[in-house]
């Protein structure tokens, strides 16, 4: 594998929940033929599920007639990959899940994908486009940056 | 495609106090599709009930709106006066359950005897 240039994966989804399990196995294959550990697999799969599933809900809400594109760009260190819906994307701000506002009723118990997303990613990005469709931008270092 | 249904089985136990301990044993997946069986379940549990554990160990996938499922049925015990142990996670789901601060409202236990345990304490 040239290490400039990505080999490039490229699924559909129906917007169906259920259906990121696909995405998710495609990913885990991806990572695994790329050498990544069972450990950053299994960060890859919570987090591409919990971004398909905000595309699915949120993006295309819940229209079957809509589709989820998952693009997958692997070099030889980096693993980058953008889930697509044709929302407008989430903006705002993306805070911290507070289990005792959960507890206490006072916040929705769910609300946390995008914070795990964030949390097991080494790079996340949220490209908000009206216009056009919105993707969420997730990135996987093989050798992950100090900190992570 | 489908989850993976949710299922459950719901079993008894003298625990080591010599206290009965009702356990929750999920099997499958739990997502959004899971409420009915996993707050069903919960709901149908008789009053006297006040030491439940949650059994993880067969659950091949839970995403977010699953965890949110367990914060309800930790957030309902809790305002019974029920306590809440739980065992059978992986390792990738213990760090996403301590991520999300659900370790403050039930310990994450490796195994069946040390969540039974953990209510003689």
């Amino acid at each position: 594998m040239d290490n400039d240039i990505p080999e490039v994966f490229v699924l559909t989804l129906p917007s169906k929940l259920g259906h990121e399990k696909v995405a998710m196995s495609t990913a885990a294959s991806v990572a695994k033929l790329m050498g990544f550990s069972e450990r950053r697999i299994e960060d890859l799969k919570t987090a591409v599920a919990e971004a398909c599933i905000n595309s699915i809900e949120h993006g295309n809400r819940m229209d079957e007639s809509l589709k989820v594109g998952i693009i997958l760009s692997m070099t030889a260190t980096t693993l980058e990959i953008r889930v697509c819906d044709q929302g407008s994307g989430p903006g705002g701000a993306r805070p911290v899940p507070n289990i005792d506002l959960k507890m206490d009723g006072e916040d929705n118990p769910r609300g946390m994908g995008m914070f795990l997303i964030q949390a097991l990613m080494d790079e996340v990005e949220w490209i908000n486009s009206p216009q056009t469709g919105s993707c969420a931008r997730l990135v996987v270092h093989l050798k992950k940056p100090e900190g992570k | 495609m489908q989850d993976r249904t949710t299922k459950v089985r719901v079993t008894e136990t003298t625990g080591p106090s010599g206290k009965p301990i009702t356990t929750l044993r999920f099997s499958g997946d739990i997502t959004s599709t899971s409420k009915e069986t996993v707050l069903g379940t919960y709901h149908q549990l008789p009053p006297p009930v006040t030491r439940i554990v949650l059994d993880l160990s067969n659950v091949d996938y839970i995403n977010s709106s699953g965890i949110a499922l367990i914060i309800q049925v930790l957030m309902q015990a809790r305002n019974s006066g029920r306590s809440v142990q739980t065992f059978g996670l992986s390792d990738h789901f213990r760090k996403v359950f301590t991520m999300v601060g659900i370790t403050k409202y039930t310990e994450l236990h490796a195994d069946e005897s040390s969540a039974f345990a953990a209510f003689a304490e």
